[in-house]
């Protein structure tokens, strides 16, 4: 018998590299289709007109001073913990813990606000005490899978998942138990609050601190990554452990390392949310930031700096959906979640077609869609120069910070 | 006496919802998939299952209290398994045919679950529901007349905790004995050795997390139906479960028949707290705490001991690539 190999319909080749300008037009198309399909979804089950949500998203980031500046905090933060992230991921430390160190930071701050407030210390000694108490409480949260993973290869996504939970619980143990409060919150704490930048009649008093604080650590991560030995170190074990250790790096002292800095940044997170933002602590302090982060690091390819794009995104998209639910009444956050999921879907989608080709059978159709995409790719291409130029720019300026 | 009348009887009720759950993630763990969407898919299950019985309650308008209850068991079951495969399908295209990468995928479905569920639900005609769960509850004719206690905790259950005993073993069966079972741990271990022998891993790894899903799915609607009465709070809770049925594949090694034991310990685990009179809140708390720290435990234990049948399975988390190395 004779057996006839039928060419398949199409088959997936990986790309060896993909230009800048094509990568960001794919993503855009992706956010585009993403949006459209969101809005459907939205009219066929709210029956919200399409083009009021779209509005309404603008208006609930741009809207007033107010809104610009919590969205901006907001991004801030975001960032912040995707900061936290990256160097672990980079290692291939799947470090889903991100809440549960964040709300540690965060229970360690607020029960130095409450405890030294009431033991009458004044607030600069109090914050004094709080941030690198709050640093190393995180720390240990971290590093505890970090020992782990390093001496008996215990599987750290689900440690550290777990370790969420169990920092919540802590946090429900001292709601209920320590601060005596049965609602569980304790409403706002009055002592130790982080200072304000900028005169009362500035909006963005409150929120300018954390912003500072991002974009400082966001330059500081970039270049621990690019320029320091520590940041070639993780990428090698990341790569493979064998050739790290071959080349004489210390694989379990890498991984530890690295948790300390994901640690001390979630912490810094934490004593943000309760020092300066909330004034208070809940179970719920962390806002599901350790993640959403995971989404902003990955999105950005591990990229310190493409991540403020990704985070921006993201939280355009959260901040303006809550607009849209104020605006159409609607009570639980429900439609912005069925928003957010759809619009993650297609820019994790979109990630395959940046990373593999997909190559057709060839017939007419094809050849034509060949010759379209050709010259679509042609149209675009100043816009890539642009960007790599930015890029080029962008890193020049923080070698001279550097030096 | 309680624990043997009321606690351990409540306690394995409440298991199925983990065991559920937990069958449906260690078939698709066995792929190599490790599904953070699980909450998601246990939302979608619940608003699947509850739709269907919604639909059957309303043929039985007039007359709530005597509606049919294998159409209602039925209708759960097929709603929940069609939704929560539905959710699994998002993930199989991004993580299998896509090569996503399945931690994010997870999340992003869990996202979207949760408001799913939140959303459609208020939009479920939920006015008979409380009558159709105490027919789903119903314990099974044979059972309490056996065997005193024994019948009480083992035979007075509702029919959807067979389905789950039955699911976990039957899963554990054919993963341990049989072709198929081999296969699917072989791409679970090693997909492109599995890809050499010729086995087929994007139909496997298909086929896995849609059944996985399906099976996870019915566990949300089980809690809704056959736990807590007919009432659907918010997603969240329904979360919580996911969550715990995540952490119960790993404490019990990614064995479904242990899960069973498993299941049985979480439950009587989560609802203790409520049952222990005269404890302080902080003790309640901390009790509640107690599912996940033993989890921990296991996980840390298992992996000093390094024993290959009780590791994840090699390739969990990573998608394959057939033109990689």
């Amino acid at each position: 018998m004779k057996t006839i190999e039928k060419e398949p319909l199409f088959h997936v080749i990986k790309r060896s590299d993909v230009s800048i300008g094509k990568s960001f037009l794919f993503r855009a198309i992706a956010i585009i289709l993403g949006l459209i399909f969101a809005c459907l979804v939205l009219l066929v089950i709210t029956g919200a007109n399409p083009f009021v949500v779209i509005q309404q998203l603008f208006a609930g980031c741009f809207g007033t001073p107010r809104r610009f500046w919590t969205m901006f905090r907001k991004l801030s933060l975001l960032l912040l913990v995707g900061l936290a992230l990256i160097p672990a991921f980079k290692m291939k430390f799947w470090n889903l813990g991100g809440n549960g160190q964040i709300l540690m930071g965060a229970l360690t701050t607020a029960c130095c606000m409450h405890f030294l407030g009431n033991e009458g210390f004044p607030n600069w000694a109090i914050i004094l005490i709080m941030i690198p108490s709050s640093i190393l409480v995180s720390v240990i949260w971290a590093v505890i899978p970090a020992i782990f993973k390093a001496f008996f290869n215990t599987n750290e996504s689900l440690f550290t998942l777990m370790l969420n939970y169990v920092a919540e619980g802590i946090v429900a143990v001292f709601l209920s138990g320590i601060f005596k409060s049965p609602t569980g919150s304790i409403g706002i704490i009055s002592t130790g609050h982080l200072p304000a930048i900028g005169s009362s009649s500035f909006v963005g008093r409150n929120d300018l601190l954390s912003i500072i604080v991002a974009f400082v650590l966001l330059g500081i991560v970039f270049a621990y990554l690019r320029y320091a030995k520590h940041g070639y170190e993780l990428e090698v074990v990341g790569e493979s452990q064998n050739t790290a250790r071959y080349i004489g790096i210390n694989v379990k002292g890498v991984v530890i390392r690295t948790m300390v800095l994901s640690g001390v940044i979630c912490g810094i997170v934490g004593i943000l949310l309760a020092g300066s933002i909330n004034h208070s602590i809940s179970t719920a302090t962390p806002e599901n930031m350790g993640f959403t982060a995971i989404m902003v690091a990955w999105l950005a390819k591990f990229n310190p700096l493409s991540m403020v794009a990704t985070a921006f995104i993201i939280t355009f998209f959260s901040r303006g959906m809550a607009q849209v639910q104020k605006y159409y009444e609607i009570t639980n956050d429900s439609a912005t979640y069925i928003f957010l999921g759809i619009i993650y879907f297609f820019i994790i989608g979109v990630e395959f077609f940046i990373s593999y080709r997909v190559v057709f059978k060839d017939c007419k159709f094809i050849r034509w869609c060949n010759k379209v995409n050709k010259s679509i790719s042609k149209a675009f291409a100043p816009v890539g120069v642009f960007f790599t130029n930015l890029k080029n720019k962008i890193i020049k300026v923080f070698v001279k910070e550097g030096k | 006496m309680i624990f043997f009348t009321t606690i351990l009887p409540s306690a394995i009720t409440i298991a199925m919802v983990f065991l559920f759950g937990c069958t449906g993630e260690t078939i698709m763990e066995k792929a190599g998939h490790l599904n953070l969407g699980l909450p998601g898919i246990m939302c979608f299950g619940t608003f699947g299952g509850c739709f269907g019985i919604s639909l059957v309650m309303e043929i039985f308008k007039s007359n709530p209290d005597n509606a049919s209850y294998i159409l209602l068991i039925l209708a759960g079951i097929i709603g929940a398994s069609i939704f929560g495969a539905l959710g699994g399908l998002i993930y199989a295209f991004l993580t299998v045919s896509l090569k996503c990468n399945q931690n994010v995928t997870g999340l992003a479905l869990t996202t979207f679950g949760g408001g799913f569920a939140d959303y459609l639900m208020t939009k479920v005609n939920s006015d008979y529901f409380s009558q159709a769960s105490k027919i789903i509850r119903a314990h099974l004719e044979f059972g309490d007349s056996f065997f005193g206690i024994v019948g009480n905790i083992f035979l007075g259950q509702g029919l959807l905790v067979y389905v789950a005993l039955i699911l976990a073993i039957a899963t554990s069966i054919v993963l341990k004995y049989t072709h198929v079972g081999l296969s699917l741990r072989s791409v679970g271990e090693n997909p492109a050795t599995a890809d050499a022998a010729g086995i087929n891993t994007t139909t496997y790894k298909y086929s896995a997390i849609l059944i996985g899903s399906a099976i996870a799915g019915i566990g949300g609607v089980f809690y809704v139906m056959g736990f807590v009465g007919g009432t659907f709070e918010n997603s969240a809770t329904i979360q919580a479960f996911g969550w715990l049925a995540l952490a119960l594949v790993i404490f019990t090694v990614w064995k479904p028949d242990l899960a069973i034991l498993g299941s049985i310990i979480f439950g009587i685990l989560f609802l203790l707290p409520r049952y222990l009179v005269g404890i302080s809140f902080i003790t309640m708390k901390l009790l509640n705490l107690l599912p996940y720290i033993v989890t921990i435990i296991v996980l840390i234990v298992t992996s000093i001991i390094g024993k290959r049948s009780v590791q994840p399975p090699s390739s969990l988390g990573v998608s394959y690539f057939r033109e990689e190395r």
